[in-house]
């Protein structure tokens, strides 16, 4: 049961990370674009599935709340900041997409309000990742490392990190969606994109081993957990070809399986914690009672259900965005 | 624990959660509207279904998309703010918030893009199930959250154990009779709130001369369903005293700003509490009927406030004036629906521009109601957050720094009057400019594909008719 949580939570944050990194990230590029077309055909290929992407967001807050209380209870206090500007950073991108085409002379003040929201949100989601890799200050399961705790030079460095990883997905999707001037523009980001985001991955794991000794003893005794960062290698060599090619469908594949893989590494590094030194996930578990409540309707049935009501938007939204026929 | 902290930590929650409710409350009933509209364009093929469905649309789009951005919120400040709240009733709240978050949320965002943006793409059957899984997910979306708020108001089948709030009966959690009496009571406001706004819109038109057919339609739907649905909220509403009578005797006493035990009780209708004295001033009030209302009888004994401890007492004046303006919004909305609809089946209302008039200003109402409501049960729960088990002094986050505290209610506040601002400015530019200002573009409506049935041939949709033609 508690397997089954934590099986669920991962992958409801890797979808997260998946499905919003893609749309935040064209929302960091849009700041980029120039006229009035371009910005538009932008927005339109992440118009339909924004809300879905976000809500796994909230996905994931329901879970860590339901299934390990205590993890969650620890984590929002200590990362107060972050966590609040991340919620205004999306409100402000979030009401951009309606507010935007019923404004006339303000449309530039929803224009910087995307731009920064998505800004805000990426830092945010980087940084605290990264607060919980360099390790917060908890005492008797409750958080002692002050309101700014979690700010230090590695969690900003992840916060750029991670703009970086989303712009990337966001520019793959917009190659895989648009046409024309956008696609063109979007193809000679991806290639310095790319190269930022996979040195970032380097220093970053390099730093985490440095630091954690610990998860290198991990390593050397688990050889097979080695998979996980082979098949991140494997990924940038093919998505390196693929953008070669001029290929419009395998870059975001690729970029995605590199997101997967890194997430897997992180996560397996520091199994069985849930916070990385302090709370385990059989610590931090719900009782019985609560978890098999959640399995029994939640978990068996409704999440497969999650999982179709994404697959059919993606669907009925496939393919190119027509600007001509989806636009009335 | 930081007292100041703790005060703007329960600002902050009243303010976004006030903020969030304005949304939903309108988007729950104007999702089943839009699903009525389109189901009858299908069905009847007239056109103004069909213009009314765009238009109404472009406003539920806006309003969705600020209630999905305020909700969000609201997963994370549990967290954020009450941490000792929720890790002790993790395992109770948790679970009932993610079955919203698993059936509602995902419901309403998967089909949300369909809704704005899928038309010219699916067929028109699973245009019309995307409507109705939206309308769908609101409403379970509204559900979840009356469970929740249920069991912090009369906490139930669940045991003490490690600090923690252990489930030992969910079908007593979910199926208690307080949830089935609140969440009637709050869906009924959320319709009454659609219907309101439907109805003021149309008579606005009216008044303006302009958009005849469509106000028409609007008009009688709205008061329509405002007639029928209020003396039933009225019953269920009169049910929810019944259970806050008999489960939070306090907040009940508060409520009727009773101090001292009375037998039989008197009904202070309204007067101005005064708690350094303990006792009403001006108060205007009938004997015997506290009684009545509180448990059917003329004799009973009715508890009064100085029979609990000083520390367990609810603030009395926010609850007992809350609650007296939620029912005067009611009993107003009540006397608009039913004298429009009377003279609407007259054929008089065109004429009636006083009731007109009365009816396009009511749009306030619904809201006023719902947001005095819940500021009736949530203060009225106070010293509580889990009523009569946690206290909310305690429930609020140990290292949460009145600081960070001042710092996120002041983004908080600045956000949101930025975004409600907009917003509300570009609804009114929508509804000012009417069916008509969708961008200027013809619809793409469908030839109908069957005859006008006979059903529709009544008189109040004349106009409309003359419209489509």
């Amino acid at each position: 049961m508690v397997m089954f949580w934590v099986a669920l939570l991962a992958i409801s944050i890797l979808i997260y990370l998946l499905l919003d990194g893609f749309d935040l990230g064209v929302g960091m590029l849009f700041g980029l674009a120039g006229g009035e077309t371009r910005r538009e055909e932008m927005l339109r290929t992440i118009a339909p599935v924004w809300d879905g992407n976000e809500t796994w967001l909230v996905v994931t807050g329901v879970i860590m709340w339901g299934a390990f209380p205590l993890v969650y209870s620890m984590l929002m206090p200590a990362l107060y900041i972050p966590v609040v500007v991340m919620l205004l950073g999306l409100i402000l991108r979030g009401v951009a997409f309606e507010f935007r085409g019923k404004a006339l002379r303000s449309r530039r003040v929803w224009d910087v309000s995307f731009t920064m929201g998505s800004f805000a949100a990426s830092f945010m989601q980087g940084a605290m990742v990264g607060a919980l890799v360099e390790g917060l200050q908890f005492s008797n399961g409750e958080y002692t490392g002050g309101t700014f705790g979690w700010l230090t030079g590695f969690s900003v460095l992840c916060g750029i990190g991670l703009c970086f990883g989303y712009a990337l997905l966001g520019a793959c999707w917009l190659v895989r969606k648009c046409e024309g001037p956008v696609r063109e523009a979007t193809r000679r980001q991806i290639p310095l994109l790319a190269v930022a985001v996979l040195a970032f991955l380097v220093v970053v794991f390099a730093h985490a081993l440095v630091e954690h000794l610990p998860i290198l003893r991990r390593w050397t005794e688990r050889p097979y957990l080695f998979a996980f960062p082979l098949i991140g290698a494997g990924a940038a060599a093919m998505l390196a070809t693929s953008i070669l090619r001029g290929d419009d469908y395998w870059p975001f594949h690729m970029v995605a399986l590199i997101f997967a893989s890194a997430f897997g590494t992180l996560a397996l590094s520091f199994w069985p914690y849930m916070i990385p030194f302090v709370v385990t996930i059989d610590e931090a578990a719900a009782p019985r009672a609560s978890l098999a409540f959640m399995f029994w309707g939640a978990g068996l049935f409704v999440f497969p259900l999650m999982l179709l009501y994404v697959a059919v938007g993606y669907r009925v939204f496939r393919g190119k965005t027509d600007m001509a026929a989806d636009c009335d | 624990m930081d007292p100041t902290a703790l005060l703007l930590s329960r600002l902050q929650f009243a303010f976004t959660i006030s903020f969030h409710i304005i949304f939903p409350a309108f988007t729950i009933g104007l999702a089943a509207w839009l699903t009525v509209l389109e189901a009858m364009h299908q069905y009847t093929g007239k056109p103004v279904y069909r213009i009314l469905f765009e238009f109404w649309l472009k406003i539920f789009g806006v309003a969705f998309g600020m209630g999905v951005v305020s909700g969000v919120v609201m997963a994370f400040q549990f967290g954020t703010n009450w941490s000792v709240l929720s890790r002790m009733s993790g395992p109770i709240q948790g679970p009932l918030l993610s079955y919203e978050t698993f059936t509602a949320f995902m419901l309403e965002a998967g089909f949300f893009g369909i809704l704005i943006f899928g038309r010219p793409r699916v067929p028109p059957w699973f245009y019309l199930f995307s409507t109705a899984m939206v309308a769908l997910g609101t409403t379970l979306s509204a559900f979840w959250i009356m469970v929740n708020n249920s069991w912090m108001q009369v906490p139930t089948g669940y045991v003490l154990q490690n600090g923690q709030f252990v489930p030992n009966d969910w079908v007593q959690i979910i199926f208690n009779r307080v949830v089935w009496v609140r969440f009637p009571h709050m869906l009924l406001a959320s319709y009454l709130t659609g219907a309101f706004c439907v109805a003021a819109t149309g008579a606005w038109y009216l008044l303006r001369r302009t958009y005849r057919a469509e106000a028409h339609v609007m008009l009688r739907m709205g008061l329509a369903l405002a007639a029928m649905l209020l003396p039933v909220q009225l019953l269920i509403g009169h049910l929810v005293g019944d259970y806050v009578h008999d489960y939070q005797p306090a907040k009940f006493a508060a409520i009727e700003a009773r101090w001292h035990d009375e037998q039989p009780a008197s009904e202070v209708l309204i007067a101005i509490p005064d708690p350094s004295t303990e006792s009403n001033r001006y108060a205007l009030s009938i004997p015997v009927l506290g009684s009545v209302i509180g448990s059917m009888s003329l004799t009973s004994k009715e508890v009064g406030l100085t029979s609990f401890a000083p520390q367990d007492r609810p603030p009395v004046v926010i609850p007992f004036f809350a609650f007296r303006i939620m029912v005067g919004c009611g009993l107003v909305m009540l006397g608009l629906a039913w004298l429009g609809t009377w003279l609407g089946l007259k054929h008089r209302l065109d004429r009636n521009r006083l009731l007109l008039w009365g009816i396009f200003l009511s749009f306030p109402l619904p809201w006023i109601a719902i947001l005095t409501g819940w500021y009736t049960a949530e203060v009225g729960r106070q010293p509580w957050t889990i009523y009569g088990v946690l206290r909310t002094a305690d429930a609020v986050t140990p290292s949460l720094t009145a600081a960070a505290a001042t710092v996120s209610l002041i983004l908080f506040v600045a956000v949101y009057a930025f975004i409600f601002s907009f917003g509300t400015y570009y609804i009114y530019r929508l509804l000012r400019a009417g069916p008509a200002g969708l961008g200027g573009k013809p619809l793409h409506v469908p030839v109908p594909n069957r005859p006008m049935s006979f059903a529709d041939r009544g008189p109040a949709l004349h106009g409309s008719l003359e419209a489509g033609e």
